[in-house]
């Protein structure tokens, strides 16, 4: 089954995003990796390009499929997961570890639009 | 064995100085190739396999046994009507007199010609439209095409703020990226459950911006869009077209018409649709269809059957200009004229109904032992998403047995894979299309494997998990393929 972390905010198109004071760190959940099988590329924005919430910024390569990544919150992309450029896979082995983007949260009030864990674990059924 | 030795690449198969050839002596007298300037002398030394004229045979043939085709088997790809190309296509093709260079004067080619204009005509009398181009020379190339004829209908009229194409989320990977090359914006359309074009979800994406928008009909799920109509009525309301991608019309061949749903542009696949080789074994065709008042914007040059019935090349103006160099792949062309003629109008509604009988037949014979996502009569093709839980398939349990391990499994049973993991809407899709030409005899042995491993799945699910097993390769390490491919023998 899945891992659902408490605590954490998810968009109901499988991106989670893990809240430290005013930075936020934009991943895919657990269910999306196990979904899309083994990860073979993460395309990841630049540091300082704007993210809107709900919009595109990546994609993520599967075996099986390629998928957009859609940002549940809007910022400036402070940092990125640069060891997922060479080890893509990082996301199959721990999807809430490995983070895709740190991103500077630009209105923290669209954090409510969010699902928390129980609500998220509900649409994965 | 034969195949172990020499299924092995050539330049394995290479012994230096070997040789399957011995050059006379040259005649030419005065004449000796080392007094060519060096600087046309090749410096390096050539890196070509060094072997015997039986070694290259075998190593050939072999590697040939090795391929599986429709000649060789039942192919269920979904979305891609692989059915039977007739050998007599390939007979009409090798005429003689169709061998003539592409730059031979008209007048030389006026049977070239004949068939091209009365294989248009055609095309044009099966799916209700106007007029048809047969110079693309693939699927995507005419679905290029034709969204070049969207884009030029709407700037002569001076319209440049339409730059949105819609596509519904069941559509072919081909769709979205036709349209980016043509510089269209892609927006996506959702589905409803039943697997049809969400109208109300529609109606908001719809306005000024939109040059077009393009369906599938019957769609990726073999469901034929009812609504489309009501669509077509909104589209062409806010100043769009529409776009219709023929790679699912072999069931509506004789029944119904793209044109009379309102379809304004579309594009067929001849190697799908009308027989003709497909895929690795092509080249392909792509005809373009426009309705009536967009004639004059097909690719240059148009084949013009003129008033004292010869034929000639026709360059339009207005036209978005030429897509191809000469008329296309023209033997595929050809063979697709035979077969049109050899299954004349009042065969060809035939296809259309067997192929969609033959879907319907295999769809509820295995619903039994796998998830059948949308009820009700498919067309073509339909879509299941995995095994049944109580066959392997309950993706709670880590030993699930997947839709990859059951394409996989398939191989060794002897048939070609279905088409899985697309169209996304479902998580472990698996496309059958069993094509009108295959017996019942076949669809019974192909619907026996299927049930077969299903209970592999639920009784002995490594055994499914691990296969193929009597391929010549097994299972590849996709990830490893993705990651560090290896393209050249250096690099092995």
């Amino acid at each position: 089954m899945a891992k659902v972390i408490e605590g954490l905010f998810y968009a109901e198109s499988h991106e989670y995003v893990r809240v430290e004071g005013e930075y936020g760190y934009i991943g895919i959940t657990d269910y999306a990796q196990s979904q899309l099988g083994n990860v073979v590329y993460v395309d990841m924005p630049e540091v300082d390009d704007e993210v809107t919430a709900g919009e595109e910024f990546g994609a993520v390569e599967s075996v099986k499929a390629a998928s957009d990544l859609f940002s549940p919150v809007s910022g400036t992309v402070v940092e990125i997961n640069e060891a997922l450029e060479e080890q893509p896979e990082l996301v199959n082995a721990d999807a809430f570890e490995n983070w895709i983007i740190k991103v500077k949260l630009s209105d923290p009030s669209e954090l409510d639009n969010l699902l928390d864990a129980k609500a998220y674990e509900a649409i994965c059924e | 064995m034969n195949n172990v030795y020499y299924g092995k690449l050539v330049f394995e198969l290479s012994k230096p100085g070997r040789v399957g050839y011995s050059l006379p002596k040259s005649e030419i007298s005065g004449y000796c190739i080392s007094e060519m300037p060096d600087v046309l002398k090749r410096q390096s030394k050539t890196i070509l396999p060094e072997c015997d004229e039986l070694t290259v045979v075998r190593h050939y043939t072999n590697m040939s046994n090795n391929n599986f085709g429709v000649d060789t088997g039942f192919y269920p790809l979904g979305s891609c009507t692989m059915k039977y190309n007739p050998k007599l296509n390939e007979e009409l093709c090798a005429l003689p007199g169709f061998n003539r260079h592409p730059s031979t004067p008209v007048e030389y080619v006026q049977g070239s010609l004949k068939v091209y204009d009365e294989v248009q005509r055609t095309l044009a009398e099966i799916s209700g439209l106007s007029r048809f181009t047969l110079n693309p020379y693939a699927g995507a190339h005419g679905e290029l095409t034709g969204l070049m004829v969207i884009k030029a209908y709407h700037q002569q009229r001076g319209d440049e703020a339409r730059t949105k194409i819609i596509v519904p989320n069941s559509a072919h990977g081909t769709n979205p990226a036709s349209a980016a090359v043509a510089g269209f914006k892609v927006v996506e359309v959702k589905s409803l459950p039943d697997g049809t074009v969400d109208v109300e979800d529609l109606k908001p994406l719809l306005g000024p911006d939109v040059a077009g928008m393009m369906m599938t009909n019957p769609n990726t799920l073999g469901i034929f869009e009812r609504n489309i109509p009501v669509i077509a009525r909104l589209v062409h309301d806010c100043g769009g077209l529409m776009y219709y991608d023929g790679a699912n019309l072999n069931p509506m061949l004789g029944v119904c018409r793209p044109g009379d749903m309102g379809f304004d542009v579309m594009h067929i696949n001849l190697h799908k649709t009308f027989s003709t080789p497909h895929g690795g074994g092509g080249p392909g065709s792509g005809p373009v269809g426009v309705r009536k008042g967009l004639e004059h914007l097909l690719p240059n040059p148009q084949v013009e059957k003129k008033s004292d019935g010869t034929y000639d090349l026709h360059c339009d103006e207005k036209s978005l200009g030429c897509i191809s160099s000469f008329l296309s792949n023209f033997t595929v062309i050809i063979r697709a004229y035979a077969y049109l003629l050899s299954m004349g109008k009042e065969n060809i509604p035939m296809a259309g109904k067997l192929s969609v009988l033959n879907a319907n037949y295999i769809k509820e014979c295995l619903r039994s032992h796998y998830l059948l996502p949308i009820e009700g009569l498919c067309k073509h093709e339909f879509v299941f998403d995995g095994l049944r839980p109580e066959y392997g398939g309950d993706h709670h349990d880590p030993a699930h047995v997947t839709t990859l391990d059951v394409a996989k499994r398939l191989l060794d049973y002897g048939f070609h894979a279905p088409t899985i993991y697309f169209p996304l809407l479902f998580h472990e899709a698996l496309m059958i299309e069993p094509t009108e030409t295959e017996s019942k005899d076949t669809l019974d042995d192909f619907i026996a494997v299927m049930k077969r491993i299903a209970e592999e799945a639920r009784d002995n699910s490594e055994m499914v998990r691990t296969a193929p097993h009597d391929t010549p390769i097994r299972r590849l390490d996709d990830v490893k393929a993705v990651k560090e491919p290896k393209f050249t023998f250096k690099n092995l």
